[in-house]
Order: structure tokens, then C-alpha cells, then sequence
């Protein structure tokens, strides 16, 4: 008996794929579900290379893994990655009876086609691949003759389907947005505090250091210039009034001129 | 190779899917199900173009992909919209229409 290639492949991917779905099912963590799937699709994508479909194969990797799992993860982003399942069932017996429906599921199916398409040909793709020159020119040709209308109706779902996005996720504004003017006015309103940027500790005086209130220009300290936690012990405030006379004399010679 | 062994896997890959449909209540996971049962039909549509040497089982296929993308997308504006008004994305919070 020689060894298959495509039996080891098929055990490797199928194999791969199997734990990954396994693993989407069961992991807690929505981000490591999304992972799994997204290992299953890179492996569902080499078994149909394996099946003599490779542009299906290039689709798959490119939508699913590309495009779908992206999204996914976007939305689990925006919705939360800790949303985790909680644990308390909410009918009774639930899980039991979904895993109990699971595998049967599995026995039926697999006994029902194993019974019925066991003697089924193996007839291959190469000669219908070979027929146009390639598989993407097989399906192109299927694509845009027999299932043109199919292809335009695809055309319409898929912008229906992103108008639907967009509309769905949409928000109404309720109020409208503050122009600059309006957001001015409010800045000068009583009570809305000081209209502009408070002037910096140690403005007009010999000092930088933090505990140094600023000197306006009518030779008043500005108090709120130093932080509230170090105004608050206030025998650390350094006052320079050597600074305070020199402004206090430059103002009243100013009045004088 | 036969490739009926390719059946065997997508069924195997659809009953899981349909498990983690039946059990997870996690919405976004729920609609991980439904991609693999969806993928899992895919493969199915591939092995059986295979074994019957025409290329309409990958064509159909083809769409599937499509119709799954389209499908990703709405589901997914629905997740965020139910999660908005909700603050949770468990498929049980969504219950105004029960009674």
C-alpha cells in the first residue's frame, strides 16, 4: 500500500479542523472561539485546494479568514471581549439534550450518506478544469451563462445587505451639534468658570517652581495658577514681592503716563 | 482517496456547529456556528463536484460564500443594535417578543 498524499494532507487539515471547531464550541472566551474558526477556515480552505478547487480555496482564505473573521473580531471589540457565557441554563436540561441532538445528527448523516453513496465514482475534475483552460475559467464560464441571473441577484443582495448595515447601525442625532459659535457663548457664561486658559504658576515672577502663584499684570497673585494639592498647605506658597512691587510700580507709572 | 471521506468530515463539522448553536448563548458564537454549519455544507458542495467531474458544486459554492458574507454583515449590525439598547450580547437578554 503507498502512502496517499492526499489522505495525509486530508488527516492533517481535517484533523486541524475538527479540534478547531471542537475548540470554537467549547473555549469560554468569545476572541478564542473566533480564533478557532478562523483555524478551521484556513484548513477547510486547503482541503478544497486538495479537492481540485483552488479558487474556491484563494476565496475562502480571502472572505472568510480575510474579511469575516476581521469583522467578527471588530464586533467583539465593539460588544466587549469578556462578554463570557453565563452558566445558568435557562431551560432546563438544554445542554444535554443540544449535544444528545448534536450527535445523532452526526450518526444519521454520516450513516445515511455512508450507506447510500458508499459505491459513488471518484470521476475527478481534470477534465472539466482542463475544458476552458483552468478552473477559474470553468467557473466563469458556469458563472456567466447558467447562473447569470443567479450572479445579478447576488449583485442586489449584496448591496441590500451593506444598505441594511448601514441603516441598522445608524444613530439618530437627537439634539444638533453645537456650533463654535454656541460652544463660545457658553464658555462665557456666569457661572461656567474662567473663559480661557488659567495663567501658569510662576508667570511674572523669579521663581518656576510649582508653588509659586502667577503675578497678573495689576500686581495680583493668581492663586488658582498653583495646584489645588499644593494651594491647599498654604505655608509652602514661595510669594516673590520683590516681583509683586516691580508690577505693582510699572502699573501705577503706567496710570500716571 | 475516496473522497466520501470529505462527507464525513463536513457532517462531522455541521454537527458540531448545530451543537454550538443548540448550547452556546453567546450571540456572536452562535453566529460562529453558523458560519462553520455554513462552511461545513461548502465543503460538501466541493467533494460532491469532485466526485461527479462538473464544476456546478463549486459554483453553487461560490454563492454560498456570497450569501454568507451579505449574512455576516446584517447579522452582525443586528449584534451591535441588540447590544446597544441591551448592553449584552447573550441570545437570551432579546426576550420583548415572548408571551
Amino acid at each position: 500500500m503507498s502512502i496517499d498524499g492526499e489522505l495525509v494532507v486530508f488527516i492533517i487539515c481535517g484533523g486541524l479542523s475538527v479540534i478547531g471547531a471542537l475548540g470554537m464550541v467549547l473555549s469560554r472566551k468569545a476572541v478564542h472561539s473566533a480564533l478557532f474558526i478562523a483555524m478551521v477556515m484556513i484548513n477547510l480552505a486547503i482541503l478544497y485546494i486538495a479537492n481540485s478547487a483552488p479558487f474556491l480555496g484563494m476565496v475562502q482564505i480571502i472572505v472568510y479568514t480575510g474579511a469575516v473573521m476581521m469583522l467578527f473580531l471588530f464586533v467583539l471589540m465593539v460588544v466587549g471581549v469578556d462578554s463570557s457565557d453565563s452558566l445558568i441554563e435557562t431551560i432546563r436540561g438544554q445542554r444535554l439534550f443540544g449535544i444528545l441532538f448534536g450527535v445523532a445528527l452526526a450518526i444519521l448523516l454520516i450513516g445515511g450518506i455512508g450507506s447510500s453513496l458508499g459505491d459513488k465514482p471518484d470521476i475527478g475534475l481534470k477534465a472539466a478544469n482542463d475544458e476552458f483552460g483552468g478552473n477559474v475559467e470553468g467557473i466563469a464560464n458556469l458563472i456567466f451563462s447558467d447562473y447569470l441571473f443567479a450572479f445579478q441577484a447576488t449583485a442586489a443582495l449584496l448591496i441590500t445587505a451593506g444598505l441594511g448595515a448601514v441603516i441598522l447601525t445608524h444613530r439618530e442625532a437627537w439634539k444638533p451639534k453645537a456650533s463654535q459659535k454656541e460652544l463660545s457663548v457658553a464658555r462665557f457664561m456666569v457661572g461656567a468658570g474662567h473663559p480661557g486658559n488659567k495663567p501658569n504658576p510662576g508667570v511674572y515672577a523669579r521663581h518656576n517652581a510649582v508653588n509659586t502663584p502667577a503675578i497678573l499684570p495689576d500686581g495680583s497673585l493668581a492663586l488658582d495658577s498653583v495646584p489645588e494639592p499644593v494651594r491647599s498647605r498654604d505655608d509652602s506658597l514661595i510669594v516673590d514681592h520683590r516681583a509683586v512691587s516691580t508690577v505693582v510700580e510699572l502699573v501705577e507709572s503706567e496710570d500716571q503716563n | 482517496m475516496d473522497p466520501i471521506y470529505y462527507i464525513y468530515l463536513a457532517t462531522l463539522l455541521f454537527s458540531i456547529g448545530a451543537i454550538g448553536v443548540l448550547v452556546r448563548r453567546n450571540a456572536i458564537i452562535v453566529f460562529m456556528s453558523v458560519e462553520l454549519m455554513l462552511n461545513a455544507a461548502n465543503l460538501v458542495f466541493v467533494a460532491f463536484a469532485r466526485m461527479n467531474g462538473n464544476l456546478d458544486g463549486q459554483t453553487v459554492a461560490f454563492f454560498v460564500m456570497v450569501v454568507a458574507a451579505a449574512e455576516v454583515v446584517v447579522g452582525l449590525a443586528i449584534i451591535v443594535q441588540v447590544f446597544r439598547t441591551r448592553a449584552s450580547a447573550s441570545i437570551d437578554e432579546p426576550n420583548l417578543l415572548k408571551y
